[in-house]
């Protein structure tokens, strides 16, 4: 063989393995980010961690010099009153306007829409939460004649807003996947549009417009910026949607720069770290395999 | 006495999954002959091709057994099957003009193997085109895409492509389905003349084709060599086997 | 005599039904798309007018002054500038390369099932993990400090996702005939990927790189512990004020700042701060989009 020959295997072998190395870094990550945020909280875990109040005490008390207390439930809480809320909102619309784009409207309106969309998605979480603060707050003050605008509304409001996009764009590729030939026949026996919908489309593409929503609650649940902002940051189980709350991620964002670093309340917190992770991750495998079960078929 | 074969071939298995593409095919083929392979679709024409360039390495399920050498050299156990390659010219059935100037399509090879001097690619551009018939119809829009002509200047120049790295074996599969006969026959002439400097394996399903240029002619069926014998042979009334003689005289296929 | 045929396609009562029923469902789907664009439409509107008396070119190119009562947002859009382009310099060539391996060179099996969950899920993790993580690990672990080089890579990991998913879509839709034909003719894999593949997927790449710039512009929670300050004068006009290892501000921490934790900031401040984010955000994106219609409507095959 040529000395030409050999370099070129060698450089192609070197470039492959650089390739290999950069494809295999999304695992690197992933495990990473669980490794480093169990790394930092931990050893909260192994030193008689109280899961019990972790997890079923509303007081959290981080910071009291007496009464230190870890419990989660009321940001739990917070976090759920504002997800539902915003799936209760954005699942029909979203769905709603996914059926508009992928079975009414004809290509030019299609595709203004869809820039539409992809904007609205592009819009950062800090403006969305300063639209609640500057917009949707004085609003909600008056129309419901409530102290405060800040609350589960305007935040399940923000991240419905905030979540629609991605439900749009699932939902339309679920609703896209649903082979021709069904609308075909539905068609032809006389049904119209809103029954081929209603009694076709619908059922056909469930699994999808399921992971759709499910991809719209990962999304809701991990946002933080938006809901620090909008949601009026008082630690309580809310009773009406005019109650403020605060929500798992806003308790990181809003107290992680003052607790010291490595003390118990610097750890609980990455530890609600953990808890977001494991359940986004959840969420989000969930919605995959459902796409992807649609797929094979 | 006879000379050392060019191409051998023994043993040839192919299996993609589970589904068998070629049976233990075996034989030779010598320097500067035109062999055609015939056969009905599905018989493992392309296989065979494609595990003489070893692009069938990048088909995931497939699955070879069996001896190919080159030059009495095992291809399938050369380290640098980029080398390989460089020796043999392989035309698709559908004309592939990548999406690059007729002048880049027929440099891409030169350049791949390290040629950088412009005049030395000037020149190998100009002989192959001129060699694939095309230079003629092109030399005034070298720099335009390839894309942009016609089916048959786009097969030509998938030839001009195949020969830019001067080969010595040149394999054509099919490489008349997708163009005019007046510009098949202009292709059949300049294989006529090619093979004074190439072996020339020549896959096509035009039994007449085989007839007009083939020196020796295989014909394969259901992944099978059923027989290989000199072309005047196989068309003839009386070849060895009964499924030759029905395929050539068309009763079925 | 003349007795008038009936006429067979004359609607039904139950056809009018199905007809108004058909009706109605579409106004109601277009109801809700409308309900999609008008938010976007009147909140855009809303915040320019609001910002309006602010903006100026002055406003981009001083310092915040007086508590950030006062002043410009130059330090915060440097800082974003630094943050965005690091982070950039880092998730490109990975992210592409990531895709090539997924699209080029994986097998179809369970390792390579792994490795797309894995991107997935890297999408999926909240920002305040990424920000968590980015402190654990660059920050403390790797002993970067709090620093503009530590929230560039956090933001990077962060964004990468975006990067390999167009570039994948972007590889996928080169025709396999291309590959083969460099393969016949004695390329190897990485020139055909360098000299073919590549080329012809470059306005896909493209539009993941401009997608990924935008999101990183726009994030705020990865780099608050990670490397962005609440306040931090540089000299005016200066492009290189900041070093790899300073601390910076940044436009959406900025936002964040003025709006709810300085009292008695002016009005206007606020706004045009958020107008120059959306502004620079929606923008990019808008590039990416006509990008995107330009190169496919100049397609070579």
């Amino acid at each position: 063989m040529t000395k030409r020959g050999h370099r070129e295997i060698i450089v192609e072998w070197l470039i492959e393995s650089v390739i290999r190395l950069c494809g295999i870094s999304a695992i690197l990550f992933v495990f990473g980010i669980f490794f480093f945020v169990f790394r930092e909280g931990g050893a909260v875990l192994f030193k008689d961690f109280k899961f019990g109040e972790f997890f079923f005490s509303t007081a959290w008390y981080p910071s009291s010099p007496s009464h230190v207390r870890y419990g989660t439930l009321a940001l739990l809480a917070g976090t759920f009153s504002v997800t539902v809320l915003a799936m209760v909102i954005a699942i029909p619309f979203g769905i709603g306007a996914a059926i508009f784009v992928s079975e009414f409207c004809g290509p030019k309106l299609k595709e203004t829409l869809k820039i539409v969309i992809e904007l609205l998605a592009a819009i950062p979480s800090v403006v969305w939460g300063f639209i609640g603060l500057t917009v949707l707050n004085p609003l909600i003050i008056r129309l419901f004649d409530a102290p405060i605008g800040l609350n589960v509304l305007n935040g399940g409001i923000i991240l419905a807003l905030m979540s629609v996009p991605i439900i749009v764009s699932i939902g339309e590729d679920a609703l896209k996947a649903v082979p021709d030939s069904y609308r075909e026949a539905g068609l032809a026996l006389g049904a119209t549009r809103w029954q081929l919908i209603y009694r076709v489309l619908l059922p056909a593409a469930k699994n999808g417009l399921l992971a759709a929503g499910l991809l719209g609650v990962a999304r809701a649940v991990g946002e933080t910026m938006a809901v620090l902002m909008a949601t009026g940051h008082a630690i309580n189980i809310p009773t009406s949607l005019l109650d403020p709350v605060r929500t798992l991620t806003a308790t990181i964002a809003a107290e992680l720069g003052e607790a010291p670093v490595h003390s118990d309340h610097y750890r609980v917190l990455f530890v609600i770290g953990i808890l977001l992770f494991l359940i986004t991750t959840v969420v989000n495998l969930t919605a995959d395999l459902i796409v992807r079960g649609v797929r094979k078929k | 006495m006879i000379p050392a074969p060019h191409i051998e071939i023994e043993g040839l298995t192919v299996h993609y999954g589970a589904k068998p593409a070629l049976r233990g095919v075996s034989f030779t083929v010598q320097r500067n002959e035109i062999l055609a392979i015939i056969g009905p679709a599905q018989s493992g024409k392309t296989t065979l091709l494609r595990c003489l360039n070893r692009t069938l390495d990048h088909e995931r399920h497939a699955r070879v057994t069996g001896v190919i050498k080159v030059d009495n050299e095992d291809i399938r156990r050369t380290n640098n099957v980029y080398d390989l390659r460089r020796r043999i010219g392989m035309v698709a059935p559908l004309p592939v003009g990548l999406p690059l100037t007729i002048y880049d399509n027929v440099a891409f090879a030169p350049r791949m193997a390290g040629i950088t001097d412009r005049a030395e690619l000037e020149q190998r551009v100009e002989r192959c085109l001129r060699q694939a018939a095309l230079w003629d119809e092109v030399k005034d829009r070298l720099h335009t895409l390839g894309t942009k002509l016609s089916g048959g200047q786009q097969q030509r120049l998938t030839i001009a492509r195949a020969l830019s790295h001067d080969p010595e074996i040149l394999c054509l599969d099919e490489f008349s389905i997708a163009i005019d006969p007046v510009t098949t026959m202009r292709i059949e002439d300049v294989l006529k003349e090619l093979r004074a400097r190439m072996t020339i394996l020549l896959v096509t399903n035009l039994v007449q084709q085989a007839r007009r240029l083939a020196d020796r002619t295989a014909f394969l069926f259901n992944g099978e060599l059923v027989e290989l014998d000199a072309t005047e042979k196989i068309f003839s009334e009386t070849p060895r086997d009964r499924r030759t003689y029905d395929y050539t005289h068309g009763v079925f296929g | 005599m003349n007795a008038p045929t009936p006429n067979i396609f004359a609607a039904t009562p139950l056809a009018r039904k199905k007809q108004r029923r058909e009706q109605l469902a579409r106004a109601v789907f277009f109801t809700m798309a409308l309900l999609l664009v008008v938010p976007l439409v009147l909140i855009v509107t809303y915040l320019v007018v609001q910002a309006w008396p602010v903006l100026s070119w002055e406003f981009l190119t001083t310092n915040p002054k007086r508590g950030m009562r006062a002043g410009g947002i130059w330090s915060a859009l440097l800082g974003t500038f630094y943050l965005v382009g690091f982070s950039l310099l880092v998730a490109a060539p990975i992210g592409i390369l990531a895709a090539v391996y997924l699209n080029e060179y994986a097998k179809d099996n369970w390792f390579t099932r792994i490795v797309n969950l894995a991107v997935i899920n890297l999408a999926a993790v909240p920002s305040i993990v990424h920000a968590l993580f980015g402190l654990g690990a660059f920050v403390i672990f790797f002993g970067l400090g709090k620093s503009i080089l530590a929230a560039s890579l956090t933001l990077a990991i962060m964004t990468m996702p975006v990067i390999i998913a167009s570039t994948k879509e972007a590889l996928a839709a080169v025709p396999q005939s291309f590959r083969e034909a460099c393969w016949n003719v004695g390329a190897t894999r990485w020139q055909t990927i360098r000299h073919v593949v590549l080329p012809n997927s470059i306005s896909g790449i493209l539009t993941g790189v401009i997608l990924q710039v935008s999101r990183a512009a726009g994030e705020t929670a990865p780099i608050m512990f990670t490397g962005a300050v609440f306040f931090k004068a540089i000299e005016e006009g200066n492009l290189f004020a900041y070093g790899l290892r300073d601390q910076c501000m940044a436009l959406s921490m900025h936002l964040f700042t003025i709006s709810t934790q300085v009292p008695d900031v002016p009005h206007g401040l606020p706004f045009a701060t958020a107008v120059v984010l959306l502004g620079t955000v929606l923008f990019i994106n808008a590039l990416a989009i006509i990008l995107r219609v330009w190169l496919r409507s100049r397609k070579k095959w």
